[in-house]
């Protein structure tokens, strides 16, 4: 019998190594925006710790750990990044699936931020963006969310029909940086 | 040019999209002289301007920016759903 | 010539290069210009206007004399400064602006025609007639005057942008800007040090100044060391700080490969830095200013301190017999250290009467430098005293006609620099940039103690602001010598006496100008031209100012300073536009089926950042015609697929989803049911329509709207607006799933059998009505399926998440092959909904009102909603506008043209006679000729009547016969059916 093939967004574009800095695609499993309803918004909280074990996380920050994350993404948002969302939790937010809408790629190794500051105009100092912390921003023009998984290892997230773009420009920075030596 | 998002602190101007004066939209019963008002009559102060921004790659909110087209000061900058209750 | 054991080059190697293709060997840490002075070269360039030999001026940026083009071919880049470029093994320069050669330039024939080109000459003289500008002044004076020339070719450079965040940016590393720096380190303080030169130091490099008991330079080297090994610290070397923007915001050009041989395509020529800081210092030092005299750009003539540097840091001597003519105690020292390394001093020409006297040299009190000779390098100069005047013999002279402040980041927003009389310099204003703090020569220290004390006071204020303690520091010993000047900016006498070298202003043209009641400084500056050359005159403002000054009658003080803007130094477009080369303008998206279409030969269009299939060639089909007109017809007699996810999609849920849909919407969308999908129109609060498209209710409280292409990020913006400003009470969400979904039409009468080949439930009879909506299982997988059409066939569009698009895409197109059916692209799209009459942004072009498009129905009455009130008005819903109509051909010619004009029969065809216009036009391979769609007065009242299209620009006319807009199946039998 037939069959959809998936293909995820950077197929055939990554991985890629330049200098000491590596760039892979992540599979984040199931991505899900959570919204809070008006006024449920500590529920909202309280039904996220419950049933995947992460707090709803503050502007900027994140919750969670590798395998099952809240990405603050916005506004009265957050991304539930990995579990399938617990039918519970849409009693009390709005959520929309965008597990194929997002090309998520990460970039680690030293000389990380110096590619980041090439394409980003965010602080990324240590101490001003440490592990944990997350922005919606902008790279090289595209919508993006970054989030700082440790000190020279980030997560870098645009829209998937951007893929290409968003390696490119990556590829670009990763050369730049590393031909200066 | 930076701007104190509430939500997401300072930022490069480039995150935001500029709508122009913050104003408040008038009744549907308000008259043409209200309507023309708001949609087309704008001041050109030198001094404090309160103007509408949309942190548009950053976290989507609609900030209503206070700026001082003189000193360059931006005292304000809050969130405009609300200033807007 | 090079003094052995002088400079701090050391045991440099040798380097190879070449300049006019004359070859020559410098030392690693040379510039261009101080090999070339080592190596005899004096001539280096020729000016802009007149075409007079020059030779260097100074030693840094601020160089208005000797520019040069380096390289070759495609990568050749014009007016580098000497003074600035290093050498390096295979660099070639070679000198711009004359012709053949820089020795013997034709065009130096303006310099005798001097007398006629004075101020404003251009002004005068090119005024009449008219056509003689374009023709004949224009290319004359540009073939005649200018500076390098572009290669003419696509830059093969790459140029970089970049952010960079700190507490404390250190502008420039002299004793000022290194002493602040080492303060706020040692505090903890984030600290950027930037210095435009490949070697920091400042003055220190060029001077013989001691700092606590070592040499000056010594004393930078080990405060570098400790920076450089400091986490908080970053030093940029070969940054220059170009510009003081809003909010501690700084742009700053980093040369990145200027200066080493382009091996590496992926190196940066230059990178340009956006530049955060909480704080700043400014220690961008001073520039020496020369004195005017008669024929004072003869090559061999520069600054006293220029000669210093070049003497102290490269161990050069510009000359065999130097001479200095100075009004300050500065000058004398260029004498002292020539004479310590071992070189002819001829003399010091002081204008002071009571200038220091030396055992060392003769010294000319109360003298001037009244002229120069040797025009293409110094042989003499004439000295004119109250003893008369007498000859000496030099060939390099040595000018210090006092420092300038380097303030001019401080005026970047708007101050205004003071002056200060007893240094006769410009200051910063204070406050001028917030949290830029001046410091050292810049501000007017001109000591080198007075530089460590402002230095590290700077940084001790900047770290007060930012709530850190100052680490204990004791300032080092230093010389602390009192600045003594008499001001001299011009010395009387006949002949021309240069004031801004690069540009050929004199002292004559700046009292022209006055003369002539261009008596402001801005006008004065706009009139000759003074300071507006890629140098902005750092060398020639204030002197000009100050002779602007005594011409009428003002103070200097009172003239004020024109206005410095950025950029500091020049900056090449392509480093502020850097990562805009090509695709790096704006992003690309591409659908998931973008693969596929492209293997099948399709060509790309761009829509939006969007690309999208224009149309799939078959073979044997030899234009895009022929592949439309049969797409057209696959879709009209069996099924055609094609790729709808740039469609913007929005998911809009919450108990308030659809009052703000009826709000946003014309229509009302709060009693949709769920399960089905409706039209809905989208006007500006100004009552012109701004996007439509269907909005489907997936449940109760879950609406998916879709948007145009064009309009989605717009849409988007808009919800947001009204939801945030206007009705932030409402409990509603906003997210966008454009990404989330991979979304097929497939359209024609055979639709249904492809869509119920591939679902796992197949749809029965009567099952999805048009416009119904709902899940389904494709191949396992969840989908949403929409019973919606825009081509006016029975049709659907079928979502699947975004990672099965590809594969889903070629599946349909496999078996809609089988069909007789497959891909259709936006050409034959365009077709389809032109034959339905369906609007596209070619319509709803942001001047078109509901009532235009036939869409004033839609317009609910029981509601308000975003720009009905303004819809309302009488001009907007008048009759008697331009309304949405269909066209035919009904004469002979047969072609219609989107942006012809309609004019009525027999009228003339000129603009008060124009009653419409086509804004869209295509064959109709179903009906077998050409149709559009219109905007014509009255339009759909004259339906059967016959207008006149003219197209002015191809001179195409046809008669046209005004149909009702859905040329196909106007009952919709065929949708619903
Ligand atoms: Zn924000």
């Amino acid at each position: 019998m037939a069959e959809l093939i998936a293909r995820t967004p950077c197929a055939g574009l990554l991985p890629l190594a330049v200098g000491g800095v590596d760039l892979t695609e992540e599979s984040l499993g199931a991505l899900t925006t959570l919204s809070p309803r008006r006024g449920q918004e500590a529920a909202l909280s309280e039904a996220l710790e419950a049933a995947h074990g992460m707090a709803f996380p503050a502007p900027n920050r994140t919750t969670g750990k590798a395998g099952a994350r809240a990405i603050w993404f916005g506004r009265g948002q957050a991304l539930l990044a990995g579990p399938e969302p617990d039918a519970d939790l849409a009693r009390l937010a709005a959520l929309s699936d965008q597990s194929d809408a997002w090309a998520v790629v990460r970039l680690r190794g030293a000389g990380a931020v110096d590619v980041l500051a090439r394409l980003v105009p965010l602080d990324l100092r240590a101490a001003a963006f440490r592990r944990g912390h997350t922005a919606r921003s902008e790279l090289a023009q595209m919508m993006a969310s970054i989030t700082r998984l440790g000190a020279d290892d980030f997560q870098i997230m645009v829209f998937r029909s951007m893929a290409a773009t968003l390696v490119g420009e990556l590829k670009t920075a990763m050369e730049a940086v590393a031909a200066r030596g | 040019m930076r701007i104190s998002c509430p939500i997401c602190g300072e930022r490069d101007r480039r995150e935001f999209h500029y709508r122009g004066a913050a104003l408040t939209r008038p009744a549907p019963d308000a008259g043409e002289a209200a309507w023309d008002a708001y949609l087309h009559l704008r001041d050109n102060p030198a001094g404090a301007t309160r103007e509408l921004w949309y942190h548009e790659t950053g976290c989507g909110a609609w900030v209503v920016v206070t700026r001082n087209t003189l000193t360059h000061e931006m005292p304000g900058c809050e969130l405009a759903a609300e200033a807007a209750r | 010539m090079r003094i052995a054991g002088n400079g701090l080059l050391g045991e440099a190697r040798q380097v190879a290069f070449s300049f006019d293709g004359r070859r020559f060997t410098g030392l690693e840490g040379d510039t261009l210009a101080s090999a070339l002075l080592a190596g005899g070269v004096r001539l280096m360039g020729r000016s802009f206007k007149y075409h007079r030999p020059r030779g260097v001026l100074g030693a840094g940026s601020e160089e208005p004399n000797a520019l040069v083009t380096i390289g070759r071919g495609a990568a050749r880049e014009p007016n580098m400064r000497a003074t600035v470029q290093e050498i390096f093994d295979g660099l070639e320069a070679s000198s711009q602006n004359r012709w053949p050669s820089l020795g013997f330039d034709l065009l130096s024939l303006n310099d005798l025609a001097a007398p006629f080109f004075g101020a404003g000459f251009y002004y005068k003289t090119f005024m009449w007639p008219k056509s003689f500008w374009e023709k004949v002044y224009e290319p004359m004076i540009r073939r005649a005057a200018g500076l390098g020339a572009l290669s003419g070719l696509p830059n093969p450079d790459r140029y970089e942008r970049a952010f960079a965040f700190c507490d404390l940016l250190v502008i420039g590393a002299g004793p000022a800007g290194l002493m602040a720096a080492l303060v706020a380190a040692r505090s903890g303080a984030d600290v950027i040090l930037a210095d435009e030169d490949s070697r920091m130091g400042g003055r220190l490099l060029a001077e013989t100044r001691e700092i606590g008991g070592q040499a000056g330079h010594a004393w930078a080297a080990e405060v570098l060391a400790e920076l450089g090994a400091m986490a908080n610290v970053r030093l940029m070397t070969r940054t220059t700080v170009v510009g003081a923007y809003d909010q501690g915001t700084y742009g700053a050009l980093e040369r990145v490969g200027h200066h080493r041989p382009r091996h590496s395509r992926a190196l940066p020529l230059e990178c340009f830095w956006r530049i955060v800081a909480r704080r700043a210092v400014l220690a961008a030092g001073a520039l020496e200013r020369p004195v005017a005299f008669r024929d004072n750009d003869r090559p061999g003539i520069m600054t006293a301190g220029a000669v210093r540097a070049y003497l102290n840091r490269w161990g050069v001597s510009p000359g065999r017999a130097v001479t200095v003519f100075a009004n300050n105690d500065d000058g004398h020292r260029t004498a002292r250290d020539l004479v310590a390394a071992g070189v002819h001093v001829a003399g010091v020409i002081d204008s002071r009467h009571d200038a220091p006297l030396s055992d060392a040299f003769e010294v000319h009190r109360g003298a001037r430098v009244c002229g120069a000779s040797g025009r293409r390098g110094l042989e003499s100069i004439t000295i004119r005293s109250v003893a008369g005047e007498s000859r000496v013999q030099t060939d390099c002279l040595g000018v210090s006609g006092g420092w300038n402040p380097s303030l001019h980041l401080s005026c970047h927003m708007n101050a205004r620099p003071l002056w200060r009389r007893d240094i006769a310099a410009f200051v910063p204003a204070p406050g001028a940039v917030p949290g830029l703090e001046p410091a050292g020569a810049c501000n007017g220290a001109f000591s080198t103690a007075a530089c460590l004390r402002e230095g590290a006071a700077a940084a001790r204020a900047a770290l007060a602001d930012l709530g850190r303690r100052p680490a204990g520091f004791d300032l080092p010993q230093a010389e602390d010598a009192a600045y003594a000047i008499t001001p001299l900016w011009a010395v009387p006498g006949r002949g021309r006496a240069w004031l801004d070298f690069q540009n050929d202003v004199t002292v004559k043209d700046v009292r022209q100008a006055a003369a002539e009641n261009f008596r402001s400084v801005e006008h004065m500056k706009r009139y000759t031209t003074q300071g507006m050359a890629t140098d902005q005159g750092k060398n020639s403002n204030v002197s000009a100012l100050a002779v602007l000054a005594d011409a009428t009658g003002r103070g200097i003080a009172e003239t004020g300073t024109t206005t410095f803007r950025p950029p500091y130094v020049p900056v090449a477009i392509a480093a502020l536009g850097a990562g805009g080369q090509g695709k790096g303008f704006a992003p690309e998206r591409l659908t998931t089926s973008h693969s596929a279409s492209v293997e099948r030969g399709a060509p790309m269009i761009e829509a939006g950042l969007w690309y999208r299939p224009g149309y799939f060639p078959a073979p044997g089909e030899s234009g895009w015609r022929q592949s439309c007109d049969r797409e057209v017809n696959m879709v009209r007699g069996a099924v055609g697929v094609c790729d709808v996810s740039t469609l913007g999609k929005i998911d809009i849920q919450g108990p308030d989803a659809g009052a703000l849909l009826d709000f946003v919407y014309t229509n009302r969308f709060s009693t949709l049911k769920a399960g089905r999908v409706r039209y809905g129109l989208m006007l500006r609060e100004d009552g012109f329509v701004m996007d439509d498209g269907t909005t489907a209710r997936l449940g109760e409280t879950h609406f998916l709207m879709t948007t145009t292409t064009a309009a989605a990020g717009e849409v988007m913006r808009h919800l947001q607006f009204v939801h945030q400003c206007l009705r932030p009470d409402w409990d509603v969400s906003i997210v966008s799933v454009t990404e989330q979904w991979a979304q097929f039409a497939i359209a024609g009468p055979k639709s249904r059998e492809l869509v119920n080949g591939l679902l796992d439930t197949p749809l029965r009879e009567g099952d999805w009505p048009f416009m119904a909506c709902g899940p389904v299982s494709v191949l396992g997988v969840g989908a949403r399926l929409f019973r919606i059409s825009f081509s006016g066939e029975h049709a659907y569009e079928l979502a699947v998440p975004a990672r099965f698009g590809d594969s889903l895409f070629r599946m349909l197109l496999e078996r809609a092959a089988a069909l007789g059916g497959g891909p259709y692209g936006m050409e034959a799209l365009n077709v389809l909904r032109i034959e339905k009459g369906h609007i596209t942004h070619a319509e709803i072009h942001g001047r078109t009102t509901a009532c235009d498009i036939g869409m004033a129905g839609m317009v609910s009455d029981g509601k308000d909603c975003i720009g009905k009130t303004m819809a309302g008005r009488p001009g907007l819903v008048d009759p008697g506008r331009e309304r949405l109509v269909g066209l035919k051909p009904s004469g002979a010619a047969r072609q219609l043209i989107a942006g012809a004009h309609l004019f009525a029969p027999g009228g003339d065809a000129v603009r008060r006679n124009a009653q419409g216009y086509i804004t869209s036009a295509a064959f109709s391979p179903t009906l077998g000729h050409m149709i559009a769609l219109a905007f014509l007065r009255h339009g759909p009242e004259r339906i059967g009547e016959t207008v006149r299209m003219v197209d002015h620009l191809r001179a195409i006319e046809a008669e046209c016969e005004v149909v009702n807009p859905v040329f196909f199946d106007p009952e919709g039998g065929r949708v619903r059916g």
